[in-house]
């Protein structure tokens, strides 16, 4: 199954903190039933976000967790053109990766988190995230850059 | 510059990668080149040993313990947070490439072979400006802090299976105990009935308890030289010193070369791997010094030395001590037991305390069946002269404290029971950490207990046990009295002699043996 779909797109995430935009996104992969308990999941991401938090410089935050709740590696997408403080020094975060990883999985499923996390680092693909017109355009860009390099 | 990284994070799955990603980003930019170690979930490509080499520096950008960091050993390190290498890439390689110029301009600052700065270090005790007589005393307390643990659990665990063995099996039940049980299949046929305790453990059956209390205290006994030995190594030459420390102590031990011949391997060992990880080496080899020419050769060298050299003239003393012991049967008995006395206290288990012991026990054997004769008067007198030493220590350490360190006063409470159980090697953290004062101490306690056995004319039918055997023992409140006796003049010989003597070793290093206990028992 692919990483992302179009239903694990969030283009305009307004919430009013990192908690509630995690929650949105979580959502998401709950609806989608990548995720199967969705309290659980997000206390997994609390837990890991509370170890350090998980926003990082440029804008963008990663909430992930590694948890018995996940069926599949996923990723859930927002774009929070206010933006959202996710502890960062630098700001507010407006792209926000939910990563979500099974809690077992072969290397080869992890395999794949590890490629997105590389492709965070490079600008073009941020900007490429950032000007996606559409859901579908950010399902294309991630399946372009990091499922099928 | 040619770098090598690691990088890790808690979950393992996000920022070990972003963070390997940022230093092959800064590295590209700056026009080097990086090979980055990604130890995160999705299983880890180890650095080929070629690639860490050839590395000029190392950066540790990490949010969990770099994984087998040996492996780094002697390259010039950078240690950062795996958000670093996110947020300041270029940060850390310019940090790498002014390590990696300065480890060029002065080679000898960091010695292939030491630690990288900041590793996870074990503690040792060496100042650095002390006197020559300092260092020794202080290499020699490093070695015996780290074994001491394995006295105290296998001491304790010995006797008490020696005291199950006599409620289980009776007034023989001690001897039993050590000769009936083993921890391999026994011979095919079994004339003796060996039980193999690793495969046919009966819970049941106390005995068996009893057994395996001292076949996992014998295991423990093993490693005392090799401790002792690889950790007074480990304090002259630091991590490299270990292996060949550990490898000639189990030689000593091997050879029966006890604790004094410890103390030599972990000299040898130590001095020859710290000349050799000084070595100025060409900087292609310098990468496999710290995991393949430091430990070959030093391990060569000690071994060598300990083998060779040691081996013959260690054995020629043993045979003529031998001679010279049978040649002294028919004289004054109470000389005997005083000799005896004497050279069961002087190594404490080690080759001179051996000829005493297997000279009794010999006797013992031929003296089997009968009772009152020579030989089993020479029994007790060894097994007195063994017991004090233990037992005298643990008494000086209870009335005068503050002459021992921190580790020593902790040994003193375990030695009452080894003493009393006649596990002489109970003295021997004591004796390692400052043998001019305390073997001859014990060796006047013992000449005295061994003495004064002969005096009151006490038997013993049992080669080993302490007091767990008091009633193979004749006349045994007189034997307790000269094992009393014998015990109160070591623990006064050590108490005048380390209170008359030059600065003793735990003044000026009270405040390092806390740390460092706290480190052993950590």
């Amino acid at each position: 199954m692919a990483l992302i779909t179009e239903n694990l797109v969030v283009l305009n995430l307004d919430s009013a903190d990192r908690h509630a935009a995690t929650r949105v996104l979580a959502q998401a992969l709950a609806d989608e039933g990548r995720v199967t308990d969705l309290d659980g999941f997000i206390a997994d991401v609390r837990k890991r976000e509370e170890q350090m938090a998980t926003g990082l410089p440029g804008g963008i935050g990663i909430p992930h967790a590694r948890s018995a709740y996940v069926t599949e590696p996923s990723l859930a997408f927002g774009r929070a053109p206010q933006g959202i403080d996710w502890g960062a020094e630098d700001g507010p975060a407006t792209l926000i990766f939910l990563i979500a990883a099974p809690e077992g999985g072969g290397d080869d499923h992890l395999k794949i988190l590890a490629s997105l996390a590389r492709r965070l680092m490079r600008t073009e693909f941020r900007e490429s995230l950032m000007n996606a017109p559409d859901a579908a355009g950010v399902v294309d860009v991630v399946t372009r850059e990091v499922v099928n390099p | 510059m040619k770098f090598v990284g690691v990088t890790s994070c808690p979950t393992g799955i996000a920022h070990t990668y972003m963070a390997a990603e940022g230093l092959e980003q800064a590295a590209r930019a700056a026009g080097h080149t990086i090979e980055v170690e990604t130890q995160g979930s999705a299983g880890f490509e180890k650095l080929s040993p070629e690639s860490i080499a050839a590395a000029d520096a190392v950066i540790f950008a990490v949010g969990v313990p770099v994984r087998e960091r040996a492996r780094f050993a002697g390259k010039p390190t950078i240690d950062a947070d795996v958000k670093k290498a996110i947020s300041d890439g270029p940060g850390l390689i310019a940090r790498a490439v002014a390590a990696a110029e300065a480890e060029a301009a002065n080679p000898t600052a960091a010695p292939a072979g030491s630690p990288a700065p900041g590793a996870a270090a074990l503690a040792t005790k060496v100042e650095q400006q002390a006197s020559t007589g300092a260092h020794i005393r202080q290499w020699l307390m490093t070695g015996v802090s780290y074994m001491i643990p394995f006295v105290a659990a296998g001491g304790i665990m010995i006797a008490l299976g020696f005291m199950l063995a006599q409620f289980f099996g009776g007034k023989n039940g001690p001897i039993v105990v050590t000769k009936l049980y083993s921890l391999i299949p026994p011979p095919d046929p079994n004339p003796t009935h060996i039980v193999n305790i690793a495969a046919n453990f009966n819970p049941g059956d106390g005995m068996h308890w009893a057994a395996l209390l001292f076949l996992v205290g014998a295991a423990s006994f093993a490693f005392l030289v090799p401790i002792l030995a690889g950790f007074i190594a480990f304090a002259i030459a630091d991590r490299p010193g270990l292996t060949p420390g550990i490898v000639g102590g189990a030689l000593a031990f091997t050879i029966g070369a006890g604790f004094l011949g410890g103390i030599a391997a972990g000299f040898i060992g130590g001095f020859t791997a710290l000349w050799i990880s000084r070595w100025k080496v060409p900087k292609g080899v310098r990468g496999i010094m710290p995991v393949v020419v430091i430990p070959l050769l030093s391990v060569l060298f000690t071994g060598f030395m300990m083998v060779v050299v040691l081996g013959r003239p260690l054995k020629a003393l043993t045979d003529g001590l031998t001679s010279w012991l049978n040649g002294l049967t028919g004289t004054n008995l109470v000389v005997l037991g005083v000799i005896l006395g004497l050279m069961m206290a002087f190594d404490l288990g080690g080759p001179v305390n051996k000829v005493a012991y297997t000279f009794a026990t010999t006797g013992l054997v031929a003296a089997a069946g009968t009772t009152g004769s020579t030989n089993l008067k020479v029994m007790a007198a060894v097994m007195a002269a063994g017991m004090t030493p233990p037992l005298g220590l643990a008494l000086a350490t209870t009335i005068r404290r503050r002459l021992f360190s921190e580790p020593e006063r902790e040994n003193g409470q375990a030695a009452w029971l080894l003493g009393a159980s006649f596990i002489t090697e109970g003295a021997i953290p004591f004796a390692a950490a400052d043998p001019l004062r305390v073997i001859p101490s014990c060796m006047a306690g013992s000449a005295v207990a061994g003495g004064l056995v002969m005096v009151f004319g006490n038997t013993l039918l049992a080669p080993h046990g302490g007091i767990w055997v008091l009633p193979l023992i004749g006349n045994p409140l007189l034997f307790l009295l000269a094992v009393a006796i014998g015990a109160v003049i070591t623990a006064a010989a050590v108490i005048a002699l380390k209170a008359a003597g030059p600065g003793p070793v735990k003044t000026d290093l009270d405040i390092a043996e806390a740390e460092s206990a706290q480190v052993v028992t950590a």
